[in-house]
């Protein structure tokens, strides 16, 4: 589905790159490793088109950890596919610039791709028992991720390969290297995947939510194997979850996906500080704390995520929100800086000050009712109280979130 | 909503009153089998192996512990969808161990039971409806047909569901909606017990607090007892009153939530807290003790204290002899030779601690 040239891969319609455009995203240094600028991925489902990213702009620095968080169908994992061209052969439309040093990689033929692929951006996937071939010794399919991209003998390949499974942590690696995925555990197995992914050294690792299938103390082993990693190799990391405290763990920065875009990127210090999305205070009050009493009820953000297929119109969170305010279903928020808060973006249609003094009250423990009362915001016009409300919206949002 | 009144019921534990759940020893050993025709038994899966609490009337006690523990089948068997090796279980002051047929099919209406996966735990081609009334219709409660639906709708409205989807299918529904459907089935018949294995894990973070929510309210209209199975120890700190803590088929610490969380006793505990990742960069730790290794096999359980293999102050004696769950004093029993003091607790990064 993918034309050789960047423009005619664009969507007819779509507007030019923002060149100028705000940046998302923190770093510092002159040229970032990887920039996504304008990222959209579209794919034409007998259902309509899905908009599973949309407008994307973000960009990561050498040795520095951008963490994007958001709920199923938010686009988090779409964007990371497309960066290394998982998604060209599903049908996708694909426009927007993803530049890697200084290289467009959508502009990149499949060729020149694969040379990127697992050599200078390695990936790790969620469930690794499914993401190693149960066919094959876990070492020989090690060397055959060493091979793929140097020129080294069987037994070079053979001896990295080993040194890689050590590297990862894994006890006796000469002798596990010939074992089975099936004889390992579930946190070897995502080593495994990390030595695969490290083979080749790369500069930026993308991990989808690597330690979603396994237990609390061996994610906590597997976050604390990627953090040494990434101090010993200086490769930088995009880690994607929906959990909070992964990220918060491991994240410089932070990128909230909500509908296929960004409503909310900072550096993690900040967006848990001082959140200023309706939808980040909604995901960080709706999480039961360690510490927390247990008499506080929890405040769940109302409603379902929507389909990307028929998106709310104005902006896709309004459905939800409970500051939502008339002329919000009409008119698309933009990302845009924070007045004066450098290096922190936010697309949210409410007043700055407002929204600063609605966090204040949520912070003291206020319902969101409570807190609009006062601030003195009058209530949405849907008002979505009642909890049923949310079967109003089922089906679509059920069925329609991923392609 | 006459169809989910409490029912006339004693009111929650008074200290002297029976617990309604006692379980006793509890023991399953899956066999491992060898051979096609000519099965030889050559080892066991012990998926629980001497398992012993109460659950008070009212109260919610939590399971928590890593895949493998045995905390599902300490449910299942429970609710008896398994038979125990050896061991008891009483309910309401009956013993159920050895119950079959008729007797046991009145006991099941008493318990009941939601799954993790709202996916698969509804049948996608029988409507939302006769799902939720699919209790009535085993029990034979409820026969008339305006009867029946009434009943049902009142339910689908107690758990937050639009009555009028009475006649839609559960693929129609989000994944929170289906776990609330579960929830309407499992109150249907007011049952004594309600036993929520894993029911927020499969959901969106931001659908988890609807359900979780949800749980509390119906515990606090109905009355219910409930038993809160689940690996996220936020949730569980959450949800419950008392929390048992398992590891490799054992229980390893149990108490009132409150003290187990500011103070755990066994190093099991300790690290499982340790290890919870907190939503606040300003309290990341750099050089946090990491449990090393993996949960052994519960095919070939390490000797004596089952956590000896990966515990940081395992001793000779760990090896040898198995530590009982006793009081530490501190308000939770735990199974350990050389429990954590306050010190040990504040060094390995308990973020609950007290």
């Amino acid at each position: 589905m993918r034309d050789a040239s960047p423009d005619q891969g664009r969507l007819e319609g779509d507007p030019p790159h923002p060149e100028g455009r705000q940046d998302a995203g923190t770093g510092t240094s002159s040229e970032p490793l990887l920039r996504v600028e304008d990222l959209r991925v579209e794919f034409a489902t007998d259902d309509g088109i899905v908009h599973a990213v949309d407008g994307v702009t973000y960009q990561v620095s050498r040795g520095r950890t951008l963490g994007i968080v958001g709920e199923s169908g938010s686009g988090k994992t779409v964007s990371s596919l497309t960066t290394l061209g998982l998604t060209r052969s599903q049908g996708a439309h694909i426009s927007g610039r993803i530049l890697f040093e200084g290289r467009d990689l959508v502009a990149l033929s499949e060729d020149e791709l694969r040379t990127i692929r697992g050599n200078e951006i390695a990936m790790i996937f969620q469930d690794p028992l499914s993401s190693l071939h149960p066919f094959y010794r876990v070492g020989t399919q090690l060397v055959e991720a060493v091979l793929a991209h140097q020129d080294l003998s069987k037994a070079k390949a053979r001896e990295r390969a080993v040194e890689l499974l050590g590297l990862v942590g894994i006890p006796d690696p000469s002798r596990r290297a010939e074992d089975y995925p099936h004889e390992f555990s579930g946190g070897m197995r995502q080593r495994a995947m990390i030595a695969m992914a490290l083979a080749n050294d790369p500069k930026l690792l993308i991990a989808d939510e690597p330690t979603t299938a396994l237990d609390v103390t061996v994610q906590a082993q597997i976050l604390a194997l990627m953090e040494r990693l990434q101090r010993e190799l200086g490769m930088a990391i995009v880690i994607i979850t929906h959990d909070l405290g992964v990220v918060a763990e491991m994240a410089d920065d932070i990128a909230v996906m909500y509908a296929g875009r960004i409503v909310e990127t900072a550096s993690a210090e900040l967006v848990f500080s001082g959140p200023e999305h309706p939808y980040t205070w909604g995901l960080l009050k709706s999480i039961p704390t360690l510490a927390g009493g247990r008499e506080d009820d929890l405040v769940p953000i109302p409603g379902t995520p929507p389909s990307l297929i028929r998106r709310p119109s104005g902006c896709h969170f309004h459905p939800r929100c409970p500051y939502a305010q008339p002329e919000h279903s009409r008119i698309d928020p933009q990302l845009q800086p924070v007045p004066e808060k450098a290096s922190h973006d936010v697309a949210c249609l409410l007043e700055s000050e407002l929204r600063r003094r609605l966090w204040e009250e949520l912070r003291r423990g206020c319902t969101p009712e409570q807190a609009r009362e006062a601030v003195g915001l009058p209530a949405p016009p849907s008002a979505t109280t009642e909890p049923g409300a949310a079967a109003t919206q089922t089906g679509t949002a059920a069925s329609g979130t991923s392609p | 909503m006459s169809a989910i009144e409490p029912a006339a019921r004693p009111a929650p534990s008074p200290a002297s009153a029976e617990p309604l759940v006692q379980v006793r020893e509890l023991v399953k050993h899956f066999p491992i089998t060898q051979g096609i025709v000519f099965q030889r038994k050559i080892g066991a899966v012990q998926a629980v192996d001497g398992v012993s609490f109460d659950v008070r009337r009212g109260e919610t006690l939590g399971i928590v512990g890593e895949t493998g523990c045995g905390k599902s089948t300490t449910a299942k068997l429970i609710m008896r969808l398994l038979d125990p090796t050896a061991g008891e279980v009483r309910f309401d002051g009956q013993d159920i161990t050895h119950l079959k047929g008729a007797p046991l099919k009145a006991v099941r209406r008493e318990m009941q039971m939601i799954f993790q996966d709202p996916y698969s735990s509804l049948n996608p081609r029988k409507t939302i409806g006769s799902i939720i009334a699919a209790p009535f219709a085993i029990h034979g409660l409820r026969k008339g047909k305006g009867e029946r639906k009434r009943a049902v709708q009142e339910l689908m409205e107690t758990v937050g569901l639009n009555p009028e989807h009475y006649n839609r299918y559960p693929h129609e529904f989000s994944g929170g909606q289906r776990q609330r459907i579960g929830v309407a089935r499992a109150i249907a018949l007011k049952p004594k017990l309600l036993i929520a294995d894993e029911p927020v894990s499969a959901l969106d973070v931001s659908i988890q607090a609807q359900v979780l929510n949800l749980l509390r309210d119906m515990q606090r209209q109905l009355g219910l007892t409930l038993i809160f199975i689940a690996h996220d120890l936020s949730v569980v700190r959450h949800m419950c009153d008392r929390v048992a803590v398992m590891y490799l088929g054992r229980i390893v610490e149990i108490g009132p939530a409150d003290e187990l969380y500011a103070f755990p006793r066994h190093p099991y505990t300790g690290a499982l807290l340790s290890a919870v990742p907190v939503a606040d960069p300003s309290a990341r730790r750099e050089d946090r003790e990491l449990l090393s290794g993996d949960v052994p096999s519960p095919a070939n359980p390490p000797s004596a204290c089952r956590f000896h293999t990966r515990c940081p102050k395992a001793q000779e004696r760990c090896s040898i002899e198995d530590p009982p769950l006793q009081d530490k004093g501190t308000g939770t029993s735990a199974a350990c030779h050389f429990p954590l003091s306050r010190e040990e607790v504040a060094e390995i990064g308990v973020r609950s601690a007290r």
